[in-house]
């Protein structure tokens, strides 16, 4: 049956914001469903509270709604617009669990409008753990012995009866949030009660353990008719016990014969078909490694992240067939994109293998606890595809930017070969590490297997490598042709062999790789996918494809067009978001609207750029020197562009100078210039533009004699930072010994540390578009949070609130000297520090930032546009946005960050100037108040109303009591009784503010936990000098309120901000809604 | 050990030796599944051929004893990108390079296995050779490569149910309730397997057995197994079957059985450019508007046009190509599928064909 012709317009709803379990797919599933839409003519609306993504662009959907995701918030964009129908199974488990929400209010019942994809019945089928273990029962599917239980008393007696371990997985959260592994009673009784709280029902699964069996996952779609196929199947280097979202992937699977592969692709289709779902579905197996005894772990009943990974791993458009089918087609109706000739109801079939590789925040959080469980920490990941599993994990490898080139870890080196077996008891995200190094020494795969159980054949893929890295380096200086080109075929880079074998010279001059196309179907039918992946077979399918592009254009009497090299920005991470995919995507956009062929080359499956069809071609590859020489040298490129690909692709422009391709806008000596100490000081100077004072620091010596000059605090950081990664305020000398110790150790010294004055004061942001000669700012941006909380982390306002108009023209004269004086073409962001009348700049950085999204849709200024059309030789003034300063938007917008603190064990939440938010939601309104008020409903604070013995907790550093005495009065006067550990309480009480002192966590019970787990407590307001260390008392006490699940606000700005929105009068109910898509239509 | 892999288009593909040493000639073909290599490889539709598998890494798995298909290996020859040396499964008993060994298997890996399909993909299927004899490329061997190109373009895979078919009947699982007659062409043992899991006795009947002898064992239904070769070649075998749908038993036939039953009805079959092998293959069923995922191996198909309206429809398509995968006969109590709902390897979706045909069994003998 085509297209359900009673569907005409539809709402879409997007994922909200980033936050570890829910990243960047969504964004990618979401826009291709819009697209799809689009492309069937239907009218779309979307709403999304996440302004960073691609999906809330004016031009993706029709009308967009960049509002907080709540039921009200859905219900009154449904009457506004009133469409026929819901997209419910496209924006994650946020999207669902609101669809389901929507659904069960009766609303649509009352209203008439369809939930199109899937039924609210069919969601509890696959979410509700009782009615899951029901319908697998009726189906005679296996599942592990496990029981619902709704109090702890419950769980307890569960597990007598099943036996520890056993694991406990809270119902409908996401990414397994709150779930944990409990070997003993006392584990149990802690897991449990945190897993029932923060259950939205209360209800948590216990369930037996099975950790060492293989985890196996199905993608599997059906359409109305009935037609069922699997898409992938997946399977997980490490066994059950580790969330597949924090394991090492590979497609298809490997140690799986045709009958294991058999049996547990008819389970998930049957499960598919029991539960009725149209479109994308997900299940998780267990399969014991030594029968056919397997379990069902979980089904998603909606497009996911796995589903991402299976689309980018086979070519096949999940999310968009999933659309397809939701408004009526079947799957023999869809054409396979790939082919052309080809129908969409067919299995991939693959002929490489596909490695998915987590990317961990552990490298910023260096007091994280690194274990992984059930629970996923990992905020993005990266896929690479070789024809080999050794090439691919290589790849892998070098594409997370651990700074590594191989599997081995200096660190592990230097144990000894106990303590290596010791590590391997520890699950965690070194541990495929450690395993290498085990393989290196010649441990036996039985011992490592038997502590790890990972599959031999891994072990076995893994030894190869250790082998071929030892055999390098043991050539001492003389390499076979033999030996280099098996030590290519096998992902080793030229760098690599090099360090290893210790020669200059090798034995093969510019051996090149040639690239092979993803084309779904193992080459059986000819495809015209540009899709293509590395491999040193010789044989060059993206050079026949080229030739054969360039001689139908020369056919057809066309100009040839000119080539631009895009580099994306690799793993999503902690400073890096889905921002500057959203700029990537942009720039191809743009590069292609102006008759360039643009060529993009990335390494994350869970983005937009990485669709086949966004560049006119993609190159899933690493993002090295050495694999982008590679493409090079296919593509002959006539320029690249760098700026918009965030540190990642910034990173590369040394190197495309060095190779003399061009790069168009801000040439790569810009960016040194700006990030060199010395010559950004020589910059400021012939600017005439004055900073904080500051140093460049190579070692602790030169630290602690930079300090003594400048004067504590300063802010210290390593240059060539990203996200204020490893970024701190050191107030003392013993802060700076801390700090230098730490970065020594995980970065490298090659960049030394930057030592700055730290000033307080208004901390604002630019960001400026540069045609060479003029420049356009589109607005001013105002941190709420001053100097010292990092800008990511900061409440973040447009337009500026606090500043005078000689302060804004200021920073307007700056930002221009700057983009002269740095021949800045594109993009430059520019941060500064408002302090006594005075304009500080903070830093300089002449490429896309953070902010490009969110400004751009609240300013209507397309940013990425015009950057890009400036970086090709246009003029801003011909662009028709003017230039200088842009005019304030009617609206004022708020972004507000979203944190994953719930996932991270171990990590402080309290603000710093290191990064720590994973995600951010907007908040618009005709006014800074109600503005903020959404955005900090967006993100998810609960503004609650005192009842009878509600508290609120004050605990702050010396410098911060004067400013909260304020603060605690409002809390009080709202109805709150008021608490302060003694230094706060006795402070509050001096200045007239009622307060309890409540003893601290070192000190005797009845103390501060006890009153936290109370249920009484609705805030927590937390500051403190020190931080970081978790075993400090104000650490653990921030850790604690997370763990509970109670608001903790930690910075002085943000508590102001957020007791205004408790007391403001209005509520979602009574601010306007805006649509962005048609806010500017005008222009 | 160096092995070399000649085309008949007189490209040569350099490789390392696994399994058996020496020169093999066949027909190339490629194979798309990703797991199943024990199965494709056992299975006697190979028969003259030499396969290639399209995904790179085979044998991750090994060999083990149940996952036969049939005793032996019947392709002539096997190329791979890289044969798993350590392979890791519960059930694995060894290697893929000591079972090629052990039938006497020449194969081949180190081979771009992706170039080498997409020339077949282009040209069509193409005879060739694997050896470890010589270096086909090297100027000295000029008349040796001659000589074996020569013979690689004369190569037809001819005889071939004949070779595959067993000597005398078999008879297994005798106390089963429904008796089944199973026309051996080039049997894979899942046939035998789907079967007797649902309660039939099966006596596997050699290829040339007539229509009398197949009367006289009084079955409730027949089943034309697959097979190997060109369906035109077996005229003889055709005309049997003709004899045996007069018997009026009902009939399931499945690949060459499908082929051989559509010639027997007066329909032609033609030769695929490279055929349909793989699990991934989408098959239209007109009667329910379902398309199935099902796992195919065949170079011929039925051309469906040609059948007689009087004799029977096209039942099912392949949804790539529309190509015939699926005959309803009016004239005889049969139905036959060109792909392989007995699987093994690949999907089992389309395994309750079995159902159906058991259940013609089942009305035809409740009518009697």
């Amino acid at each position: 049956m085509p297209k359900d012709p009673r569907i005409k317009k539809v709402l879409v709803i997007g994922s909200g914001p980033i936050i570890i379990g829910q990243a960047a797919e969504f964004d990618y599933s979401g826009t291709q469903a819009c697209r799809a839409l689009k492309a069937e003519g239907i009218e779309t609306v979307l709403l999304n509270s996440n302004p960073a993504t691609i999906m809330t662009d004016p031009d993706v959907a029709d009308h967009v709604y960049i509002e907080p995701m709540t039921l009200e918030v859905v219900e009154r964009i449904l009457d506004i617009e009133k469409p026929d129908s819901v997209l419910p199974n496209l924006g994650g488990q946020m999207g669902l669990n609101l669809s389901m929400e929507l659904a069960r209010s009766g609303y649509l019942e009352r209203t008439g409008i369809r939930l199109l994809a899937c039924k609210p019945e069919t969601i509890d089928r696959a979410e509700d753990r009782e009615l899951f273990k029901e319908t697998m029962e009726k189906l005679h599917q296996p599942i592990i012995p496990s029981e619902v239980v709704e109090t702890l008393e419950d769980a307890l007696a569960c597990a007598d009866r099943i036996g520890y371990p056993v694991i406990v997985r809270p119902a409908f959260t996401m990414g397994g949030t709150g779930g944990g592994i409990c070997e003993t009673r006392e584990k149990l009784i802690e897991i449990g009660t945190n897993g029932l709280r923060l259950s939205p029902i209360h209800q948590i699964l216990v369930e037996k353990c099975i950790a060492g069996w293989k985890e196996i996952e199905y993608e599997v779609m059906r359409d109305h008719k009935g037609n069922v196929i699997t898409v992938c199947n997946m399977e997980n280097l490490d066994p059950v016990g580790i969330h597949t979202g924090d394991s090492v992937v590979v497609a298809p699977s490997q140690t799986l014969t045709d009958h294991e592969y058999q049996m547990l692709r008819t389970a998930a289709l049957d499960i598919i078909t029991e539960l009725g779902i149209e479109g994308g579905c997900n299940c998780q197996f267990a399969l014991k490694p030594d029968s056919f005894d397997y379990a069902v772990i979980e089904v998603n009943p909606r497009v996911s992240r796995s589903s991402a990974l299976a689309s980018k791993a086979t070519g096949y458009p999940i999310a968009k067939v999933a659309t397809k089918i939701a408004i009526g087609y079947t799957l023999d109706e869809i054409t396979n994109d790939v082919t052309g000739k080809t129908c969409a109801c067919f299995e991939p079939a693959l002929d490489y293998i596909v490695v998915k590789y987590p990317k961990w925040p552990f490298d910023k959080f260096v007091y994280a606890d690194k274990s992984l469980g059930t629970q996923m920490m990992a905020t993005g990941e990266v896929m690479s595809i070789g024809n080999s599993f050794e090439a691919a994990m290589m790849k892998a490898v070098s594409s997370i930017e651990l700074g590594m080139d191989t599997l081995t870890h200096k660190p592990f080196e230097e144990l000894t070969d106990e303590e290596v077996v010791e590590h391997m008891h520890v699950q965690d995200a070194e541990r495929v590490f450690c395993v290498y190094e085990a393989l290196k020494r010649g441990i036996s795969h039985k011992t490592i297997y038997d502590i790890t159980r990972i599959d031999w054949w891994f072990l076995d893929k893994m030894q190869h490598l250790a082998d071929l890295e030892k055999g390098l380096a043991k050539c001492n200086g003389v390499l076979t042709k033999e030996q280099y080109k098996t030590a290519k075929k096998y992902g080793f880079q030229d760098k690599t062999i090099r360090r290893l074998a210790q020669v200059d010279t090798l034995p093969v001059e510019n051996y090149r790789a040639g690239f092979k196309m993803v084309d779904t179907c193992a080459a059986e039918f000819s495809a015209n996918t540009p899709y293509f992946y590395s491999t040193y077979d010789g044989d060059n399918e993206a050079a026949e494809f080229i030739a054969q592009k360039e001689a139908e254009t020369a056919k057809k009497g066309e100009p040839k067009k000119k080539k631009v090299l895009v580099f994306g920005s690799g793993p999503i991470r902690i400073g890096q978001g889905i921002e500057f995919d959203y700029c990537s995507v942009h720039c191809v956009w743009t590069l292609k609207k102006n008759g360039c062929e643009a060529i993009l080359v990335n390494n994350n499956p869970e983005t937009v750029s990485t669709d086949f069809d966004t560049g006119d071609r993609l190159y899933f590859d690493p993002l090295n020197p050495e694999s982008v020489d590679n493409i090079i040298a296919t593509e002959k490129p006539d320029a690249c562009v760098v700026q918009f690909g965030g540190q990642t692709a910034i990173k590369l422009a040394k190197h495309m100078e060095e190779i003399g391709l061009p790069i168009l806008g801000t040439p790569a000596d810009a960016i040194d210039e700006a990030e060199d100490r010395e010559r950004f000081d020589e910059l400021l100077e012939r600017c005439g533009i004055p900073r904080a004072p500051g140093r460049t620091v190579f070692n602790l010596e030169e630290a602690l004699a930079a300090a003594e000059e400048i004067g504590l605090p300063v802010l210290m950081r390593p240059s060539y930072v990203l996200g204020g990664q490893n970024m701190i305020v050191a107030y003392t000398k013993a802060d700076v010994i801390e700090y230098m110790g730490v970065i020594t150790e995980h970065v490298d010294m090659d960049h030394p540390v930057l030592l700055d004055k730290y000033i307080m004061g208004i901390e604002c942001e630019v960001d400026a578009i540069c045609d060479g000669e003029n420049f356009l700012i589109p607005g001013i941006m105002e941190q709420v949070e001053r100097t010292g909380v990092h800008s990511g982390d900061s409440i973040c306002v447009y337009p500026a609130q606090h500043l005078t108009r000689e302060e804004m023209e200021t920073m307007v004269d700056y930002t221009g000297r700057f983009a002269r004086e740095l021949h800045v073409t594109g993009l430059v962001n520019v941060q500064y520090a408002v302090s006594h009348g005075k304009v500080y700049v903070i830093e300089v950085n002449p490429r896309s930032s953070r902010t490009v999204p969110y400004i751009s849709k609240v300013t209507g200024v397309p940013m990425v546009d015009l950057a890009v059309r400036c970086c090709l030789g246009e003029k801003l003034v011909d662009m028709g946005y003017g230039i200088g300063l842009h005019p304030n938007a009617p609206y004022v917008a708020v972004k507000v960050p979203v944190f994953s603190f719930e996932k991270l064990h171990g990590v402080d939440t309290q603000f710093g100037p290191e990064m720590k938010s994973t995600g951010e939601v907007l908040g618009i309104a005709p006014n800074y108040h109600d503005a903020l008020l959404k955005g900090l409903i967006g993100a998810g604070y609960t503004f609650k109303t005192p009842g009878p013995g509600s508290c609120c907790i004050f605990t702050v550093k010396d410098s911060d009591k004067p400013e909260f005495v304020d603060i605690a009065w409002k809390m009080k006067s709202m109805g709150y009784k008021l608490y302060g550990t003694s230094g706060t309480c006795a402070w509050l009480n001096k200045h007239m503010v009622p307060c309890n002192e409540v003893r601290n966590m070192s000190g005797e019970s009845p103390n501060i936990v006890d009153l936290l787990q109370s249920g009484l407590v609705d805030y927590v307001f937390s500051t403190s000098a020190k931080g970081r260390d978790p075993k400090r008392d104000s650490v653990r006490l921030r850790r604690k309120a997370v763990e509970l699940s109670i608001p903790c606000i930690t910075a002085v700005d943000t508590a102001n901000a957020m007791v205004n929105g408790l007391r403001s009068e209005h509520s979602l109910e009574n601010i306007p809604l805006v649509d962005i898509a048609t806010l500017y239509n005008g222009k | 050990m160096n092995a070399y892999l000649l085309l008949a288009n007189g490209m040569v593909f350099a490789g390392q030796s696994v399994g058996a040493q020496g020169v093999t000639v066949g027909e190339v073909v490629f194979a798309t599944g990703m797991v199943g290599f024990q199965e494709t490889l056992t299975d006697p539709s190979y028969y003259g051929q030499i396969i290639t598998q399209t995904y790179p890494l085979i044998g991750n798995y090994g060999m083990n004893h149940e996952d036969m298909e049939s005793d032996r290996i019947w392709a002539k020859g096997y190329i791979v990108r890289e044969a798993c040396t350590t392979p890791s499964n519960w059930r694995c008993e060894e290697t893929l390079d000591s079972f090629l060994k052990k039938n006497d298997t020449i194969g081949i890996e180190g081979i771009d296995t992706r170039h080498l399909t997409r020339i077949i993909r282009e040209s069509g299927v193409m005879n060739g050779a694997i050896l470890t004899t010589f270096d086909p490329a090297d100027p000295a061997n000029k008349a040796q490569t001659e000589e074996l190109l020569t013979q690689i373009r004369a190569y037809a895979v001819t005889d071939a149910v004949k070779n595959v078919t067993c000597a005398a009947p078999e008879v297994f699982n005798p106390e089963g309730e429904t008796h089944v007659v199973l026309m051996h062409y080039g049997c894979k043992r899942n046939i035998v397997r789907c079967l007797v899991k649902r309660g039939c006795k099966v006596t596997v009947m050699p290829a040339f057995a007539t229509a009398e002898q197949v009367a006289a064992l009084a079955p409730d239904g027949i089943m034309l197994s697959n097979g190997p070769g060109d369906p035109a070649e077996p005229v003889e075998v055709i005309e049997n079957l003709k004899k045996i749908f007069e018997l009026g038993i009902p009939t399931f036939g499945i690949c060459l059985g499908h082929q051989l039953s559509a010639l027997a009805a007066g329909a032609k079959t033609v030769k695929l450019k490279y055929g349909h092998r793989g699990a991934n293959q989408p098959v239209t069923d007109f009667e329910s508007g379902r398309t199935y995922i099902t796992s195919q191996n065949h170079g011929y198909a039925v051309v469906g046009e040609e059948l007689p309206a009087e004799m029977g429809e096209v039942a099912q398509v392949n949804a790539n190509d529309g190509t015939c995968e699926g005959i309803k006969y009016k004239k005889w109590n049969c139905f036959t599928v060109q792909f392989h709902p007995e699987a093994n390897g690949g999907p089992k979706d389309t395994e309750f064909l079995f159902d159906r045909f058991l259940n013609n069994v089942k009305a035809a003998k409740e009518a009697r």
